[in-house]
């Protein structure tokens, strides 16, 4: 009896076709991924049923965390020009190298004297800050984040002709009257109508 | 595992031909490589974007002369207090018992249920629902109960500045 000789194959198995997938679902995911923003105050944001996505554009965040608030508002035209118009209002002049570096930060929370000193400092330094949060005292008839928001929404009108959008983003377990007290800075301003950030959960039957 | 050509050469004298290499590669490294990134990627990027709820505040301005009575046969309060307690009463403080409440599906999303349809069977309005935070009840209470009126469907809400009364019955309970 004769053995029947099987034939020996390569094991080798050509990966040009699995190397291009694999670089292209890469390039995607590359692509796609948005780098996550500093935020100076942590806050983590209660689940509801919601599914409003927020939008990119002409849209600010105020976020409360801490019994703190920073601020945020998207575009970085807007900022510069929210920036210069704070600068005017309050007898400040920034460089145009601080103007650069604020329009290039996307949420704060520091108050207006402090800015300067803030923007001056070089990118590594200024993660290191301490983020005092931005006043907010409800019985001046001016605290500083009315006037942020005021400058924002005049800003956001003239550059794109269209409402500034304003979202609350607060973390859970932040007690209420923090939060109360920014709502009643918006309401001074005749902003009635106002988004809450959540996360996304699923309704429980 | 690369693979090289070395076959040829073999001849004796003749032309000196120099050594052809394959140009095939081992990509099994590389390959490697991408899905290790891939994964990477996939893990870190959040594809869910946070979402937004709409909150729409009465307005405050002290010179409004539209002010629409509401009935208090038809009004419910929610009296929002500490450790994720709340309490609610149909009508006046004071007149009607308030009952303890906890957030969810048994507590107070049964309860809207409840009291919507009795209401609407009673009176032929729809519900009125007043929220009151307290300053003791934190952030994620306020948003779970304007959800909890997402979810009932009530469309006639409003958050309002809690009273004297009203607080003194959440101390009374010891909620506050």
């Amino acid at each position: 009896m004769s053995r029947v000789k099987v034939a020996r194959k390569s094991t080798a198995i050509d990966m040009t076709a699995m190397c291009d997938v694999a670089f292209l679902l890469l390039t995607f995911f590359i692509l796609s991924a948005k780098p996550k923003t500093q935020e100076p105050i942590p806050a983590d944001p209660p689940a509801s049923t919601a599914t409003f996505v927020i939008p990119d554009t002409d849209f600010s965040t105020l976020t409360v965390g801490q019994g703190k608030v920073s601020f945020n508002v998207q575009g970085d035209d807007v900022r510069r020009e929210t920036l210069m118009k704070i600068g005017q209002d309050n007898g400040i002049t920034f460089t145009p190298a601080e103007i650069q570096a604020f329009a290039t930060t996307e949420s704060f929370g520091i108050p207006i004297g402090n800015l300067k000193q803030y923007l001056s400092l070089p990118g590594d330094q200024r993660s290191k800050f301490a983020q005092t949060g931005i006043p907010v005292d409800t019985t001046q008839a001016n605290s500083e984040l009315a006037q942020w928001v005021h400058a924002a929404r005049v800003v956001n009108g003239s550059l794109h002709g269209v409402d500034l959008k304003i979202a609350i983003k607060g973390d859970g377990k932040e007690e209420y009257p923090t939060i109360h007290k920014v709502i009643v800075t918006l309401q001074k301003q005749k902003v009635n109508k106002f988004s809450l950030i959540t996360s996304l959960k699923t309704v429980t039957k | 595992m690369a693979e090289l050509d070395t076959s040829g050469g073999g001849k004796k004298g003749g032309k000196v031909r120099s050594k052809k290499a394959s140009t095939r590669v081992d990509l099994t490294a590389m390959v490697d490589l991408a899905f290790l990134l891939i994964t990477f990627f996939i893990l870190t990027t959040t594809l869910q974007k946070p979402k937004a709820m709409d909150l729409a505040m009465p307005d405050k301005d002290d010179n409004t002369k539209q002010q629409l009575p509401v009935k208090e046969s038809s009004t419910m309060t929610i009296l929002l207090g500490s450790n994720n307690k709340l309490m609610w009463f149909v009508g006046i403080p004071g007149k009607t018992p308030p009952t303890q409440d906890n957030y969810g599906k048994n507590g107070i999303r049964k309860s809207l249920i409840e009291q919507a349809q009795k209401i609407k069977a009673a009176t032929g309005e729809d519900m009125m629902v007043i929220v009151k935070p307290s300053d003791k009840s934190v952030y994620d209470n306020m948003v779970t109960v304007m959800d909890e009126l997402n979810i009932t469907g009530n469309t006639k809400r409003a958050i309002v500045d809690i009273t004297k009364p009203e607080l003194d019955l959440l101390i009374r309970e010891k909620l506050y």
